[in-house]
C-alpha cells in the first residue's frame, strides 16, 4: 500500500482515496444554503463519571443524509442517541453542551423528551418490531398520538408501508405477526413504523448491520427516497454505505485520555461526503478511509 | 498391484464416553419414571374412588347441599363448590391486580432503588410464610371483628398469592427485551403508555401462567380457611357475611370422619377440586392462545 504522501501526489482531485469505494457524484447541498436542523455546540455525553464523547460541534442540514463513521467505541451511536434524548432512559447518562433543534435547546428545562421523540424518530441496529401484527406495529405510533378512526389508520398504514417499500410484500397478511417477517422486512417495517408518525428527522443506528447485501441495498434505496421528505442521520460501520448514500460525513475516533486512561470519542472531521472520501483534511480520516487503521 | 486400503470405518465406537452417555440416558429415563409414579398414583386414587361417588348421584353431587348428618350416604358438594369459587375468586381479584401493579413498580419504576429492594426482599420472605400463619393473621385482623365469611378466606388466600404473583410477574417483565421499550419511546410514547401497550402485552402469557399457578395453589389451600371461613353445610352465596365452606375444608372434615359415607364424599370432593383447577388451567390456556398471533 502506498504511503499517504504518494497517494496525495498521484491523485487527481475528486478521485476517491480508495478505489473500492464508489462515491456518488451528486451536488452536495451546502450547509450555508440549506436550513439547519441540528446545531451542536461542544456536546459531551457522560455515562456516570465516564465521558464517552467530548467536544462535538456540527451543523446538520435539512433533507440531507448525514453519516457518522468511525471505529468501534468512538461514540457515534452515543452521539446519535443524544439527538432524540434516548439517553434519558439510561440511568446515569447525561448530555452536556448544547444541541439545538431548529433553534430550540433540546435539553432545555421545559423540553419534554416525549415531544422531542415524536419529531425525531429512530431506527435501531437490530430490527425491533413489537410482538404484534404488522398492522398494529405501524398503527402504534399514530394511535399513541390520538388517531382513532379506522379509515385514517388504514390509510396511514398503507402509506407508511408503501413508503418503506414493504406494502406489496405484506399487504395480504397485515394481521399476521411482524415477527414472522425476514430480518430485512422487519427492518423496513421498523422504518415504516418510524415514518408513520410523520417525524421531521429519522435517526438510524447502523440499520443494515444485521442484514444481507440485498436487504441493505433496498434500505439504502429507501433512504435516498426518504431524503426528499426527512432529514436523516445514519451511523454506519460500512464506509461504502456512507459513501453511497450520504451527503455529508462525520468521522469520529476514540482518543485515549492519558490522565484518566479512558477512551473518549471525538469528532475529527466533518465535511461533504465527496470531500471526505477524496481529499480529507485530517490525516486520521485519510488513514481510516484507506483502511490503514480501524 | 496396488495395496487394498481398508474401508473407512465410520461405525460407532464403544468408548468410555459413549458408555457413560448410555448410562446417563437410562438414569434420566428412570428418574422420569420415578417422578411419574406419585403423579399417576394420585390421579388414579382420586379418580378411582371419587368418580364412583360422583357418578352415582350425578348431577346432584354438584348441586345438592351437604348432609348435616355425616354418616348418611348421598350427595352433595354444591355449597362447597360455591364457597371455593367465592374465596378463590375473591382472592384472585385482590391479589392479581395488586401483584401485577406491584411488579410493574418494582421492575419499571423502582428498579435499582433501595425501597424496591426492601419490597423485593419482603416478598421473598412472605413466600416462605406457612399458610396457617396467614390464616392466623387474617383470623386476628378480620375474623375476630367481622365474623366468618368467604371474604376472610379470600383475604388469607390473597396474602398467600400476592408474593407469588409479584415475583412471577417481575420475572416476566425482565424477559421483555429492552429494545421494545426503546422502540416505543422512539415513537414519542410516554413511559406509562409504553408499559400499558408494549411491555404488559408482551409479558401477558407469562403473567397469566404465573397467576394461574398461584390461583390453582390457593384453590386447594385448607389451613388458611380453617380460621376464616367457618363451617356451613348450606348454600351461602354472600361473599362478606355468614360462615361458608370450601371443597378443601369438606375434604378435611369428611375424610377425618369415621363414617364410610363421609369418606366417600371426601373423595368426590377431591375429584371435584382436581377437575375445577384443571378446567381453570385449560380456560386460561385457551384464553392466552387466542391472544397469540399467527406467525
Amino acid at each position: 500500500m502506498a504511503t499517504p504522501a504518494t497517494v496525495q501526489t498521484h491523485r487527481a482531485a475528486g478521485t476517491p482515496l480508495d478505489s473500492r469505494i464508489h462515491v456518488e457524484r451528486r451536488s452536495a447541498p451546502s450547509l450555508e444554503t440549506s436550513e439547519i436542523v441540528f446545531d451542536v455546540e461542544n456536546a459531551e455525553v457522560f455515562y456516570g463519571a465516564f465521558r464517552a464523547v467530548r467536544g462535538v460541534s456540527m451543523k446538520i442540514g435539512k433533507h440531507q443524509i448525514t453519516a457518522f463513521i468511525g471505529p468501534s467505541g468512538c461514540g457515534k451511536t452515543t452521539m446519535l442517541r443524544a439527538f432524540n434524548r434516548m439517553h434519558d432512559t439510561t440511568p446515569g447518562a447525561r448530555v452536556a453542551g448544547k444541541i439545538a433543534y431548529h433553534g430550540v435547546d433540546l435539553y432545555g428545562p421545559e423540553v419534554s423528551a416525549t415531544e422531542v421523540r415524536r419529531r425525531i424518530g429512530m431506527v435501531f441496529q437490530k430490527p425491533n418490531p413489537f410482538p404484534k401484527s404488522i398492522y398494529d406495529n405501524i398503527a402504534f405510533g399514530p394511535r399513541v398520538n390520538g388517531v382513532r378512526s379506522k379509515a385514517e389508520l388504514d390509510a396511514i398504514v398503507e402509506k407508511s408501508l408503501r413508503a418503506a417499500a414493504l406494502w406489496d410484500e405484506v399487504k395480504d397478511r397485515l394481521r399476521n405477526s411482524a415477527l414472522g417477517l425476514s430480518g430485512g422486512q422487519q427492518q423496513r417495517l421498523c422504518i415504516a413504523r418510524t415514518i408513520a408518525v410523520e417525524p421531521d428527522v429519522v435517526l438510524m443506528d447502523e440499520p443494515c448491520s444485521a442484514l444481507d447485501p440485498i436487504a441493505t441495498a433496498r434500505i439504502e434505496e429507501l433512504m435516498r427516497e426518504l431524503k426528499t421528505r426527512y432529514t436523516i442521520v445514519i451511523v454506519t460501520h460500512n464506509m461504502q454505505q456512507a459513501a453511497r448514500t450520504s451527503d455529508r460525513t462525520a468521522f469520529f475516533t476514540a482518543e485515549l485520555d492519558s490522565t484518566t486512561d479512558q477512551r473518549t470519542g471525538v469528532l475529527v472531521e466533518y465535511d461533504s461526503t465527496a470531500k471526505m472520501f477524496s481529499n480529507p483534511s485530517d490525516e486520521r480520516t485519510e488513514n481510516y478511509i484507506t483502511g490503514r487503521f480501524g | 498391484m496396488s495395496e487394498l486400503r481398508p474401508a473407512l470405518d465410520l461405525r460407532r465406537k464403544r468408548t468410555w464416553r459413549s458408555t457413560k452417555s448410555t448410562l446417563m440416558t437410562v438414569l434420566m429415563g428412570a428418574a422420569v419414571a420415578v417422578v411419574l409414579i406419585p403423579l399417576v398414583a394420585v390421579m388414579w386414587s382420586v379418580i378411582s374412588r371419587g368418580a364412583g361417588v360422583m357418578l352415582q348421584s350425578f348431577p346432584d353431587f354438584f348441586t345438592a347441599e351437604i348432609p348435616l348428618v355425616s354418616r348418611r350416604p348421598g350427595p352433595g358438594m354444591g355449597p362447597a363448590i360455591v364457597g371455593t369459587l367465592l374465596a378463590t375468586g375473591g382472592a384472585t381479584l385482590l391479589a392479581v391486580p395488586l401483584g401485577v401493579l406491584g411488579a410493574v413498580y418494582l421492575h419499571e419504576y423502582g428498579a435499582g432503588s433501595k425501597f424496591a429492594g426492601a419490597v423485593r426482599f419482603m416478598t421473598t420472605v412472605m413466600t416462605g410464610v406457612p399458610s396457617i400463619v396467614m390464616g392466623l393473621f387474617v383470623y386476628l385482623m378480620w375474623t375476630m371483628r367481622f365474623g366468618y365469611s368467604a371474604f376472610g378466606g379470600a383475604l388469607a388466600l390473597a396474602c398467600l398469592m400476592l408474593p407469588v404473583v409479584i415475583s412471577s410477574t417481575e420475572q416476566m417483565l425482565k424477559l421483555v427485551p429492552n429494545n421494545l421499550r426503546e422502540a416505543s419511546y422512539a415513537l414519542g410514547t410516554t413511559k406509562s403508555r409504553t408499559i400499558l401497550t408494549v411491555v404488559l402485552p408482551a409479558a401477558l402469557p407469562g403473567i397469566v401462567s404465573g397467576a394461574l399457578l398461584a390461583i390453582a395453589r390457593a384453590a386447594g389451600e385448607t389451613a388458611p380457611l380453617l380460621f376464616a371461613v367457618g363451617a356451613a353445610s348450606t348454600y351461602n352465596p354472600h361473599l362478606f357475611t355468614e360462615a361458608n365452606t370450601s371443597l378443601s375444608l369438606q375434604i378435611f372434615s369428611n375424610a377425618t370422619s369415621s363414617f364410610v359415607a363421609a369418606q366417600d364424599r371426601a373423595w368426590g370432593a377431591a375429584l371435584t377440586l382436581v377437575m375445577l383447577t384443571f378446567a381453570l388451567t385449560l380456560t386460561a390456556r385457551i384464553f392466552t392462545a387466542r391472544f397469540a398471533l399467527k406467525r
